[in-house]
């Protein structure tokens, strides 16, 4: 009947082994017991690695829902570098935090299966379970840290996350209900079959599953969760969740309405185009109002989110590497500050407010330089990798005449760099008033920004192997 | 030559610049070694650019030390280096201040010495880059780079509205910058559309038919961001800032080169880009041109600070430059680009004095000065060489630059001309009368009566200086023929596509060209007395 061949899943396998060989090990530890659990998750994350490597240009098919495409296999492996890092930036926060460092691990790696499964799915179902696979992690894990701030956090976005999770199903009982099938390659040839441009339903199944997305993707104006959520969740869970839920939700967008739903382009194109300048505008104007760093950093992802999506609907050749090219600069980018801000904090203060980072060059020379860079790389000057992926989005927003969406999107990347620099400001000019002393860095974390740090500039010098790689992986489905 | 010495002349500072990045500077016991360094770099880069000009070929328009490596062919960008005579001039210009620039800030810059030096050769890197890139995202990624470096420098040693500046200086430029971002992507999509690939390729694009609305936009993109950096009137208002919050080596810099890319800009990509569009639009950008000569001459007159002062006569004197540009003939492209030249040495000068003063007594202002002729002689004579340079009288380098703007600005069209005169004698007004108030007349103020004289790192900084301002004045030809076929080039190209359009347009009397005329009277007179001039 269907493939039953298990060489499309071995990636998630790999991972999910890893988390329940997490649980495990948190289950069978004695109390005061120190177990590398995290080595069990970098483990299981650089076997899937090796297998997403080894199932390159194979388009292997998993049970007929899952296809392990080129596209889906680029998103994995940036799944797996934003795990490893975030798990060698959390080694420090744990300890630190007293977070329960066994059901954190394993949370971490069943979201990253979520997404894995939602960047590589075939069906619109499978969709769905993935996206609830992974946002039920990371809204428990988004609350881990048992305070006040966090718990509201983790409720908002659940209450939230709940509710467009519900939409993006009703979407999907529509398209079962128009073609008779929800898997994405049925959906998509019976739409071009049929002629059904105007008709209601199509429509509505669009807008439905367009809800569901721009929830997960924090377009405007399903964007009201993303400062809380981002500020109440602990750093480093924030900058998995900025990068992580991202690349797996603009995946799964990407392949849904870029190739099932090709045919109603000219319905949804318009509005997916004013939601991206809206995004963009939005995030960084509000972004500039900000004063804590993790709510002008979530501001930030959400004008990020809107490059993306410029990226989307200029969906030409150019655009759609163009998006996983973005999805991988902008992952190490964020997942780099994220992780600054995070190994920053103590256990009584976060230490995310601006006026935290005052004079930090002074005390901290490297980590204000590794933090300069991924601030210069997010506003997009060179020689950073951020500068490559926006000239990549806007190269192909101008190709396909969108050239407001690209003047939009370059004027409101030189109105973030303000607000990026506000912080450079803080770092390099002010003098250290009272601000508290900054915690240590342990050798992890600074290996985990030198990796950062490494693949920002050669990324943004030396691009063309990855370039190719997108080039290769958007060739076989679109 | 296979040595790649223009690859060499901007990895060199930079190479510089990380070698000193991980040599470590314990409470500044090291500084003294990190300026010597720096020095010592920098020195050695101008080195480099003289070899340049010794082996530079004078006779061709071609490109020369050409280095062409494929960096991202997907998109059709490589690593495409190339000089010709201009701006071999340009990157001889940045090699001349850099070391300058770091002996201007010598003592001046007392904490975190390393990275300042550091910052300085990075910024230099960049500047070369610029005025070499032959493609046009390479361009684009010198140009950005070039910000960083300059927002650091004057946000952490300037004075005490720094950051404001700073921020104003680097949000203004990058406003413009990315403007000309999507016009360089337009060009390279056009340039697919007409040929099948992607390539940003300036020779080729030179090659590209644009049709003349599409040409309009671009060239408004291009020299929007252009004329904010010259900065033209009304984009100047981030100058006055930038230069006098910025410490003395980055405002000798950012007047000496920083300024000069704006209008190398005009001339080697808006202009040759879009010949129709410029011819369009220079007469728009010739009035904002004569307004910001005017304005900046008539608010120097008024500033209580010399520094604001010399920044305002920045904002004059290039205008005198696009004007030049404008009038789209060789005596105004080669008088504006000698005139960029003659404005960083004389500009780079003054800032450098400017800086000298404050560095003594710790305030800008005018009022503060006076009578220091007889406390320190020397420093008032190179003072008054400068000076003179600056305002262009004969004999020095600020008089051939603004002469021949002026000829070639009055055979295009003379209006502009009787302005721009206005703006010279405007501009010996408010130099010389900042010169007797604070070198003449008695000693005002007692703290001015024991001041030292120059010390040997200044000696060191503006007797070069000096110098050249006299050498150029005196030798021009040295600095003119080689850049003289180039320019002769970019001049057939704009003026071709203006008689094709005048050509094709003769019903259209909003375009009067006046470059040719269709008087025999005119051609005969203008044989007798220009013989040799085209």
């Amino acid at each position: 009947m269907f493939n039953t061949n298990l060489d499309a899943i071995i990636p998630m396998l790999c991972v999910t082994l890893a988390g329940l060989a997490a649980m495990g090990a948190e289950a069978f530890r004695s109390p005061g017991e120190r177990i590398a659990i995290g080595g069990l998750g970098i483990i299981g994350l650089i076997g899937a690695a090796i297998s997403a490597a080894m199932l390159w240009n194979r388009n292997a098919e998993g049970f007929g829902v899952i296809v392990a495409d080129n596209f889906g296999l680029f998103i994995t492996l940036t799944l797996v570098i934003v795990g490893v890092l975030t798990i060698m930036f959390s080694s420090q926060v744990l300890e630190r935090d007293g977070m329960p460092s066994g059901e954190y691990y394993a949370l971490l790696l069943f979201s990253i299966v979520g997404m894995i499964m939602m960047a590589t799915a075939n069906d619109l179902l499978v969709i769905f379970i993935a996206l609830e696979i992974l946002s039920l992690a990371v809204y428990v894990l988004t609350g881990i840290r048992r305070e006040i701030g966090g718990t509201e956090a983790a409720f908002k976005y659940f209450l939230l996350g709940a509710f467009s999770s519900a939409f993006f199903l009703y979407g999907i009982a529509f398209t079962y209900g128009i073609t008779g099938s929800t898997r994405l390659s049925a959906v998509g040839s019976y739409l071009s079959a049929q002629a059904l441009t105007g008709s209601p339903l199509i429509l509505i199944a669009l807008g439905l599953l367009l809800v569901g997305f721009a929830f997960k993707i924090s377009a405007v104006p399903f964007h009201m969760w993303t400062p809380d959520a981002y500020e109440g969740a602990p750093a480093i869970v924030t900058g998995f969740m900025s990068t992580g839920v991202k690349a797996a939700a603009f995946a799964s967008f990407a392949r849904v309405f870029l190739s099932s739903f090709e045919p109603f382009r000219a319905d949804w194109a318009p509005l997916v185009a004013a939601i991206a300048a809206a995004t963009m505008i939005l995030g960084t104007v509000v972004g500039v109002a900000q004063s804590n760093l993790k709510r002008m950093l979530a501001y930030s992802s959400i004008a990020h989110g809107g490059y993306l999506l410029v990226g989307l609907v200029a969906a030409n050749q150019v655009g759609k590497a163009a998006i996983l090219f973005y999805l991988l600069a902008y992952s190490v980018t964020n997942l780099a500050a994220f992780g600054v801000i995070a190994l920053l904090g103590t256990r009584d203060r976060n230490n995310d407010e601006l006026r935290d980072y005052a004079g930090l060059w002074h005390s901290r020379p490297a980590l204000a330089a590794l933090m300069t860079v991924c601030l210069l790389s997010l506003g997009g000057l060179p020689p950073t990798a951020g500068f490559i992926g926006k000239w990549y989005i806007f190269s192909a927003a101008v190709s396909a005449g969108y050239y407001w969406l690209a003047i939009i999107g370059v004027l409101t990347s030189v109105v973030s760099v303000f607000f990026y620099l506000r912080v450079v400001v803080m770092m390099y000019m002010e003098d250290r008033q009272g601000a508290p002393e900054p915690a240590r860095v342990t050798a992890f974390g600074m290996t985990a920004l030198g990796i950062a740090i490494v693949a920002i500039f050669s990324l943004g010098i030396l691009p063309t192997p990855v370039l190719n790689l997108a080039a290769e992986s958007i060739a076989t489905i679109f | 030559m296979n040595v790649p010495l223009l690859t060499i002349s901007w990895v060199l500072p930079l190479a510089g610049a990380i070698v000193m990045l991980l040599v470590p500077n314990p409470n500044g016991s090291r500084n003294h070694l990190f300026r010597w360094l720096g020095l010592l770099v920098s020195t050695a880069t101008f080195v480099v650019t003289l070899g340049l000009w010794y082996w530079f070929q004078p006779g061709g328009a071609e490109f020369q030390f050409i280095e062409r490596v494929p960096w991202i062919p997907a998109f059709g960008i490589d690593y495409y280096v190339g000089i010709d005579g201009i701006s071999l001039l340009l990157i001889v210009l940045t090699g001349f201040l850099t070391p300058i620039a770091l002996l201007s800030s010598w003592v001046g810059i007392e904490h975190k010495v390393k990275e300042f030096v550091i910052f300085l050769l990075a910024l230099e890197a960049a500047m070369i880059g610029v005025f070499i890139s032959l493609d046009l995202f390479l361009f684009y990624v010198f140009w950005d780079a070039m910000l960083v470096p300059m927002y650091f420098l004057i946000g952490i040693w300037g004075y005490d509205q720094r950051i404001y500046a700073a921020i104003k200086f680097m949000l203004y430029t990058m406003a413009g910058s990315v403007l000309m971002l999507i016009a360089i992507l337009g060009l390279a999509y056009l340039h697919s559309e007409a040929t099948g690939m992607y390539s940003f390729d300036l020779l080729k694009l030179y090659m590209l038919p644009i049709a003349p609305e599409t040409q309009r936009w671009f060239f408004l993109a291009f020299a929007v961001a252009f004329a904010i950096k010259v900065p033209l009137f009304p984009f100047h208002t981030w100058l006055p800032d930038a230069h006098v919050q910025a410490p003395t080596a980055g405002s000798v810099i950012l007047a000496g080169v920083l300024l000069k890319m704006g209008t190398y800009g005009l001339v080697r990509f808006a202009f040759p880009l879009f010949p129709m569009a410029a011819a369009e639009f220079a007469p728009w950008l010739a009035l904002l041109a004569t307004i910001g000569i005017i304005y900046g001459a008539l608010v120097a007159m008024v500033q209580p600070d010399m520094k604001k002062l010399v920044a305002y006569s920045s904002v004059s004197h290039l205008g005198f430059v696009v004007l030049g540009i404008c009038a789209m003939n060789v005596q105004g492209i080669q008088g504006g680009v000698y005139q960029m030249l003659a404005h960083g040495v004389s500009t780079g000068g003054l800032f450098f004095l400017v800086g000298m003063l404050s560095d003594r007594r710790h305030t800008r202002a005018i009022a503060a000065f006076g009578g220091l002729k007889n406390v320190v002689p020397r420093l008032t004579a190179a003072s008054l060489i400068i000076t003179l340079a600056s305002i262009g009288m004969p004999a020095l380098n600020g008089f051939i630059g603004e002469f021949l703007i002026m000829l070639g600005a009055f055979r295009w069209d003379p209006r502009y001309v009787v302005a721009a005169g206005l703006g010279v004698i405007l501009s010996a007004v408010y130099m010389l009368w900042m010169f007797q108030r604070v070198y003449y007349g008695p000693v005002t103020d007692s703290h001015n009566a024991d001041m030292p004289d120059m010390k040997a790192h200044e000696w060191a900084g503006i007797a070069p200086l000096c110098a050249m301002a006299l050498f150029m004045g005196v030798a021009p030809t040295l600095f003119l023929k080689p850049m003289e076929p180039s320019v002769k080039r970019i001049v057939e190209r704009v003026q071709t596509n203006q008689n094709l359009r005048v050509r094709n347009e003769t019903k259209d009397s909003k375009f009067k060209m006046q470059t040719r005329s269709e008087s025999p009277q005119r051609d005969e007179a203008r044989r007798v007395l220009y013989p040799a001039v085209p």
